[in-house]
């Protein structure tokens, strides 16, 4: 039981991937520990708009923190997707160089993947990239392959992350946005717009405010300029003319944009990397879109002669300096997991051990519970069965059976139980990630004002007046 | 699982649909089911709570549910079957489907298919309208489904994207949600309402709410990061900007047809209405799937779609008699300012085009010009238009196609 009394043995600051991680790592330990995040849901800040890439890190610097955590990070998801059923494909990357310049990187990015122990890359003849990529442009000179880069979904992740760790003890609160943090006897007050909690130790993955929470604690070693990164999604049909994630070759001059199959059944083109001041400017703009446009155009033309299903834009954590930003201050029983810029997914059960290990040197007891649950997520990817098409499911639920999104055909069982799962959806956005409903080509023309209804009756919520933005 | 047997499966129970299931009925074919994937049969006309259907099919006015439910009663006396909340998931053998149902899944075997899905509207995102996803975005579709389908409030001010006869019918469903027009914006030089429609936008938009229209004007940003707090207007002529406060955005009409089963299917489809390329017969390029109504090329009034299912009937009745399919084909292309015809392909062994018509559309305004068609260097067919305008379909009859030859793509401009 809660009481205001109540001090928290750890409180994790953000509940995007990395703190999600972190979180889950922590529950299973006998401490009592919360999740506060700024906004109405978890995952809806950077983790929930991005390429949707699960990387090997094999262009990662070699030597760097950020390499070694995705290293592990690679490893420890491997596990964890089969383990709670999250949406993945091993699609693999190619890399193709359209250019001498690019054709000439080949090499050095070759030996680098070997040297972060990627030792599978190698490179692609002409004759093998077309036949790999039957669509893409005439005109690619050479390329290099990845086959252990994955495609996943985004979402699935922090919120199965967050969802373990609730149902293994850890609070999660919401709408908690930290403003200030003061300390007397080892106690932390962290306050703010969503009330007050006491903590002893403090763990900052703020994500995009992680600079801000770092100077409460009197910090100024690193800031946050949000990269903004626009994406066009094109319609399920197009799933057929790309096969791999095929990404850039980043040259001294840009660094180029990626054509990707996703786990939903799109495509995707993007992301733009824009650097800006507003941190919740994750709007798209006309030059954004335009750019994508061209890029996609010297990519795989015939793409653009495709339907459009969807639009956004994300922002990357990025900081002055090229790796990640973890410090331990055992003397203020306070970790600073910042600067997390692009690979957050891919590291974060690698970076959440590693914090795990920082507490321990710290001198944070962790003795392992007995009951830890493992948890099962809601499949929504293309590869596997979805409820819709499983018979035996139907026959226990008939509202299995009913489709609702017709597009994504989202059943209204799926709406339902994602309204009163662990962490359930409080708002219309927090839905639409959790089940696909209203993400399809038709944006919801067909079920928007179904969904509005079955959102309102099963949680009382108005949705007009539920967003994940602040008013 | 569950197999159903049938002559005739029909999906989608609009009016193409249902005229479809009602001719069949007629004709005396004995197994026709019918599937929706909605709640209930009639189609899109179920939510257009306003007069002017049903004019040419059935020659008197209705509006858009009651026309849907007369449809629907008429249906209810034949045998045709008509299963609702039943979606139709993927082709698993030549003529079966595999079907969702709250019962289960089931496979439904037919001799022949009729693909009558509709069409919808773009949504924001396909048309690359930047800026922030707030609420208060709405299709036409979805702006109905809310005021009349669910009585819900959706917002105080709006700016309508359109002026086409949907975004007029959008005007009238906003001032029953209680939500003021602030203006409507549209690419062209003017609105497109032609006669006999033009009382309509006098009504609804001049003399009722006084509606000022920007022209040559698109939308290019969306302000507000909740609810929509307005949106950025730019002329495509001057290059000029300027922000309009609002909280509901509605885009109207850029309709594309529901191709998604079809093309899923392998069947082709024509790349400019997008919907699958159909003779003169609603024949596909697959055997015994057969396609009728706003799936062939976006929004024609229900009356309009409710006629093709009606003749496609009568082509699915034959092929069940004699088992004919077309053998070779030639494409009609259209050139811009074309934008589509359909049919869209034509049977060189003579074809019947059984509604003696074209349909096409132009995507700009132009005036006096002579619609031509030619096969190689023979011209098939002349006739002069005094001005055309877009999003509104024009007729014109079929007898040419008799003095189509077995070679060469027939091409259709404007001269």
């Amino acid at each position: 039981m809660q009481t205001s009394n109540m001090v928290y043995d750890v409180t994790v600051i953000g509940g995007g991937v990395v703190g999600g991680a972190i979180a889950k790592d922590l529950s299973q330990y006998d401490l009592n520990c919360v999740l506060v995040e700024a906004k109405a849901d978890i995952g809806a800040g950077t983790s929930k708009a991005n390429t949707a890439i699960w990387h090997t890190g094999f262009d990662a610097k070699t030597g760097s923190l950020e390499q070694k955590l995705l290293k592990r990070g690679y490893e420890r998801l491997t596990d964890f997707v089969k383990e709670a059923g999250i949406p993945h494909e091993k699609t693999g990357a190619v890399l193709i160089a359209w250019n001498e310049d690019q054709y000439k990187s080949l090499n050095a990015i070759l030996k680098k993947a070997h040297a972060n122990g990627v030792t599978d890359v190698h490179l692609l003849t002409v004759e093998e990239i077309y036949e790999l990529e039957p669509h893409v442009n005439k005109g690619a000179l050479g390329g290099l392959m990845v086959p252990r880069e994955y495609i996943i979904c985004p979402f699935t992740v922090p919120l199965a992350y967050a969802s373990q760790a609730v149902i293994n003890g850890i609070d999660l609160k919401l709408n908690f946005p930290i403003e200030t943090i003061a300390k007397s006897e080892d106690v932390y007050t962290l306050a703010g717009a969503g009330g007050e909690i006491r903590s002893r130790y403090v763990i900052n993955a703020a994500g995009l405010n992680s600079d801000v929470i770092d100077a409460l604690f009197g910090f100024d070693r690193f800031h946050v300029t949000p990269r903004r990164g626009e994406l066009i999604v094109f319609d399920k049909l197009t799933r057929p003319l790309v096969n791999h994630v095929l990404l850039p070759i980043p040259t001294a001059i840009t660094k180029g944009v990626l054509v990707s199959p996703t786990v939903f059944g799109n495509i995707m083109l993007g992301p733009t990397a824009e650097d800006l001041q507003d941190k919740e400017m994750t709007n798209t703009s006309e030059e954004g879109l335009k750019f994508l446009w061209k890029k996609g155009e010297g990519i795989i033309s015939q793409l653009l002669d495709e339907e459009v299903t969807s639009t956004y834009a994300g922002l990357r954590a990025a900081t002055e300096h090229s790796d990640y930003q973890i410090y331990s201050h055992p003397e203020k029983n306070y970790i600073c997991v910042g600067g997390i810029r692009s690979t957050g997914l891919s590291s974060s059960l690698g970076i959440a051990e590693y914090v795990m290990g920082l507490l321990r040197e710290a001198g944070v007891k962790l003795k392992e519970k007995d009951n830890f649950k493992t948890i099962k997520m809601p499949y929504i990817g293309q590869k596997d069965k979805r409820p819709y098409q499983t018979d035996e499911l139907i026959k226990q639920n008939a509202d299995y059976g009913r489709i609702v999104c017709h597009c994504e055909r989202v059943t209204l069982a799926e709406i339902k139980n994602a309204l009163h799962s662990p962490v359930p959806a409080k708002t219309l956005e927090g839905l639409r990630r959790r089940t696909r409903c209203m993400q399809g080509r038709c944006q919801g023309f067909h079920c928007s004002a179904d969904i509005y209804e079955i959102f309102e009756k099963e949680t009382g919520i108005v949705p007009m007046e539920a967003s994940d933005a602040q008013a | 699982m569950l197999k159903l047997n049938t002559d005739v499966l029909i999906i989608g129970a609009g009016p193409a649909g249902l005229a479809a299931a009602l001719q069949l009925s007629e004709s005396g074919v004995e197994d026709v089911i019918v599937v929706d994937r909605d709640k209930r049969g009639g189609g899109v006309p179920q939510l257009c709570n306003h007069l002017g259907f049903g004019v040419r099919d059935r020659h008197r006015v209705f509006s858009g549910p009651a026309y849907a439910k007369s449809y629907i009663k008429k249906i209810e006396k034949t045998g045709v079957k008509l299963l609702t909340e039943t979606t139709v998931t993927e082709l698993v053998d030549k003529k079966t489907v595999s079907i969702t149902t709250p019962e289960g899944i089931k496979t439904i075997a037919a001799k022949a298919i009729l693909l009558a899905t509709g069409c919808r509207e773009r949504p924001r995102t396909a048309r690359l309208i930047p800026g922030y996803r707030p609420q208060g975005i709405y299709n036409t579709g979805s702006l109905q489904d809310f005021v009349h389908g669910f009585g819900r409030k959706v917002g105080n001010t709006a700016v309508i994207v359109g002026a086409e006869l949907v975004s007029y019918s959008a005007i009238h469903t906003l001032h029953k949600g209680g939500c003021a027009v602030k203006l409507m914006t549209t690419e062209y030089d003017d609105h497109q309402i032609y006669a006999p429609y033009t009382p309509y936008k006098w009504w609804s938009a001049d003399l009722l709410t006084k509606i000022p229209l920007e022209k040559n004007t698109v939308v290019s940003d969306i302000y507000g990061k909740k609810r929509v707090g307005g949106v950025e207007l730019t002329n495509l002529k001057t290059g000029k900007k300027k922000k309009v406060d609002c909280d509901t955005l509605v885009l109207t009409g850029d309709w594309i047809p529901d191709h998604e089963i079809a093309r899923s299917w392998g069947i082709k489809l024509d790349k400019k209405t997008k919907g699958p390329a159909v003779d003169g017969q609603f024949r596909t390029s697959k055997e015994g799937v057969f396609a009728a109504g706003n799936v062939l090329r976006g929004a024609e009034p229900g009356d309009i779609a409710a006629i093709e299912g009606k003749y496609a009937a009568m082509a699915v009745v034959s092929y069940l008699k004699t088992a004919e399919w077309r053998n070779s084909i030639v494409k009609i292309e259209v050139d811009d300012p074309l934008q589509w015809i359909s049919p869209n392909v034509l049977e060189t062994n003579g074809d019947k085009v059984l509604m003696n018509r074209f349909l096409f559309r132009v995507n700009d305004f132009v005036k006096d010009r002579a619609l031509v068609i030619r096969q190689e260097e023979n011209i098939l067919f002349k006739k002069a238009f005094k001005k055309i305008g877009p999003n509104y379909s024009k007729e014109i009859r079929g007898d040419w196609v008799k003095k189509v030859s077995s070679t060469g793509n027939i091409k259709v401009t404007l001269d």
